[in-house]
């Protein structure tokens, strides 16, 4: 297998070979140090990733969606932003709320079951709720770049969504706002094979960055699996739309090494063939091949991130394992800034035996 | 002399004393810029505040709604338009998954101070789909508040309260009631969300009602006035939250209660309104609630309106039976 099949068609931009080898200028303007510190990222998410499967299975979590073999592309594309830009997410970038500094114990409370998508504060974080409704969260990007550009800011606000949202309306529409509007956003698709158990060539006849074209902005495919590439192209989409030349479409190709969700059975659609040779094209020994080729990182450092992953891994599970059901209160708390009176109060007394 | 309002012209007010007031709030929406509105509530907005503050949009109702969203992440305020009631639909999912439940999903974070303006309701023989009466769909998703002028001067106030309000208010606009006058001064003070009018009092029994109907509802009061029938009248306004505590009186003083909309029968207001009465004053009612509502039917073609709507003998017939009961 050359590439999983959802690949095909324009080659995406590429930096790191499959291998390690580089095919493309591999000077992006990371530095040694960011280099590892990507490294380290993607080796601590994964260990997370895993670990909440466990916690899932242990009955410690509600259904988990994992990402393992998307760590680039969510960490490549998340070390390219800077503290004013901000994040709307889907439900499965755990790594890119990590690399915004979002408490992965707090994130994690979305899963618990203590609270709804937002546990951690979206404003103070900069990574908005989590999101659910599918491409839904498209369009809240758009807006808030528009705020931004009429507020005269510098911020870029990023959309993550998958192959499966390019399908909704909710995606054309966010799309062509963003077009019409000339909002600095950018458009961060992760393409990763399947909408739970639907290939991609059953969910779009062509190509996802193309689309870009027709909102008239571009459109970039680039192989998600490659971190240099992911960092590279989002970086130049986040300088345009700082620079008020719009937004940017970025499919980033890569696959989900896991099932959809805890909850789902990936063997009923795919072999474990398919998958084995997937994990060829996996993104965290490519990046750690090259590495180590230039010389940036040895055995002491893989080692060490190993151990930190662990130990990071056990802190989180303990911090999820302690946090306790919320207070029946939580239900009526929020719903509305300025409370009714009346029967809702009273349905409120009644739930509460107040 | 008090000057005289269009409801389209107090609404158009409305929005333009917001705009003046709070350099944070937006205007947006089809049509809303250069033309002014398809009702012309957004008239001379955008010559006034720029396109900046006042803008058009594609024909994008999810777009729409959901840029509110991620406007208010930005900490803007918004007055969105659903040029028609039926094309508010495509909306419903930012509507109902996160303009209505952003603020809980955020532990209070994030407020969604988001008006959705929709013109609603029949009565103006138009197309189909631009004749419907969506409020149950609304009304029935908690974090939205959901109001409904009858008249001008309340139609102002609605609106600023709307759009001064922290949380999202679905404001649906009487489009048969836009062109009707009504003379006063145009003010926020009086009845706030969450509060019904009493339109005119009676002690027989009291019709409840709201939007564009209200107008059929006051002339069958004042029908039912020359037979001896004192009929309070009340306007709900307000239908989430509703004012339960004007309903309760309203039965403990007459004993009978009739309520009248121009949506279909179930799950309709009148359903709600009939057991809150239930729970707050069964022992008061003389007889059972009667409901005057549209039929479980798609609103009709413009030739069959007449048959479709509440008509005042129908208000009035139903009037008569819990009087007679």
């Amino acid at each position: 297998m050359q590439s999983p099949e959802h690949w095909g068609g324009t080659e995406p931009f590429r930096i790191l070979s499959a291998d390690g080898t580089p095919v493309g200028d591999p000077q992006v303007g990371l530095g040694a140090d960011a280099l590892r510190d990507a490294l380290r990222r993607m080796i601590v998410a994964r260990r997370l990733d895993r670990e909440c499967i466990a916690l899932q299975r242990q009955g410690e979590l509600t259904v988990y969606p994992g990402f393992e073999g998307q760590e680039a592309a969510q960490i490549g594309s998340a070390i390219a932003l800077g503290s004013e830009d901000f994040v709307f997410p889907t439900f499965r970038e755990l790594a890119v709320a990590m690399a915004r500094g979002v408490d992965a114990v707090q994130y994690l409370q979305y899963h618990r079951g203590t609270w709804h998508g937002g546990p951690y504060d979206p404003r103070a974080t900069r990574f908005g709720p989590i999101c659910i409704p599918i491409a839904t969260q498209i369009a809240h990007a758009v807006g808030h770049a528009l705020g931004t550009k009429l507020d005269g800011g510098s911020g870029v606000t990023v959309a993550y969504f998958g192959d499966g949202s390019t399908s909704e309306g909710d995606f054309h529409e966010a799309a062509n706002l963003a077009g019409v509007w000339q909002v600095p956003a950018v458009l961060f698709c992760q393409n990763n094979g399947f909408a739970i158990s639907v290939p991609t060539a059953q969910q779009t006849a062509g190509e996802i960055w193309r689309r870009a074209e027709g909102y008239g902005f571009p459109g970039v495919r680039v192989d998600g699996n490659d971190l240099l590439a992911v960092y590279a192209v989002t970086r130049d989409a986040v300088a345009r739309a700082r620079a008020g030349e719009g937004p940017t479409l970025i499919e980033a190709l890569t696959y989900r090494i896991g099932a959809h969700s805890t909850a789902d059975d990936p063997g009923r659609y795919r072999g474990d063939d398919e998958v084995e040779a997937a994990r060829s094209f996996d993104p965290i020994p490519r990046l750690e091949t090259w590495l180590r080729a230039e010389g940036h990182v040895d055995d002491a450092f893989v080692t060490a991130c190993a151990e930190e992953a662990d130990a990071f891994a056990l802190a989180t599970r303990e911090g999820v394992v302690a946090t306790p059901a919320p207070p029946a209160e939580w239900m009526f708390d929020w719903t509305y800034a300025e409370p009714p009176g009346g029967a809702w109060a009273r349905q409120r007394e009644e739930a509460l035996g107040g | 002399m008090a000057e005289s309002w269009t409801l389209s012209g107090a609404l158009n007010r409305a929005l333009l004393d917001a705009l003046d007031d709070d350099p944070r709030l937006l205007v947006f929406g089809q049509d809303v810029g250069r033309s002014g509105g398809v009702f012309r509530v957004t008239d001379g907005l955008q010559a006034k505040f720029g396109a900046e503050r006042v803008f058009d949009t594609p024909i994008s109702e999810a777009g729409i709604a959901g840029a509110a969203v991620g406007l208010a992440f930005a900490g803007w305020r918004s007055v969105i338009e659903m040029q028609f009631d039926a094309f508010s639909y495509p909306a419903l999912e930012q509507v109902i998954d996160h303009v209505a439940k952003m603020r809980e999903r955020t532990r209070g974070r994030v407020d969604m101070p988001i008006t959705i303006r929709i013109p609603s309701f029949g009565g103006i023989k138009g197309k189909e789909h631009h004749g419907e009466s969506p409020e149950t769909y609304y009304v029935h998703t908690a974090g939205l508040k959901v109001v409904v002028p009858s008249s001008p001067l309340d139609g102002y106030r609605l609106l600023r309260l709307a759009i001064a309000d922290p949380d999202p208010v679905v404001v649906l606009e009487p489009k048969a009631r836009y062109w009707g006058k009504e003379e006063g001064e145009l003010t926020a003070d009086g009845p706030g969300i969450g509060e019904g009018r009493m339109l005119r009092e009676g002690d027989s029994c009291a019709i409840v009602s709201y939007g564009s109907i209200m107008a059929r509802v006051l002339q069958a009061a004042d029908a039912l006035a020359a037979e001896g029938i004192a009929a309070r009248v009340i306007d709900l306004r307000s239908l989430s939250p509703l004012d339960d505590e004007m309903l309760a009186t309203a039965a403990r003083d007459t004993g009978r209660i009739v309520v009248v909309h121009e949506a279909p029968r179930t799950l309709g207001m009148g359903a709600e309104v009939a057991a809150r009465v239930m729970e707050l004053a069964f022992d008061f009612l003389e007889a059972p609630v009667e409901r005057v509502t549209g039929w479980d039917v798609p609103y009709p073609p413009a030739s069959l309106e007449e048959r479709y709507l509440p008509s005042i003998e129908r208000i009035s017939a139903a009037v008569r039976k819990v009087v007679a009961y």
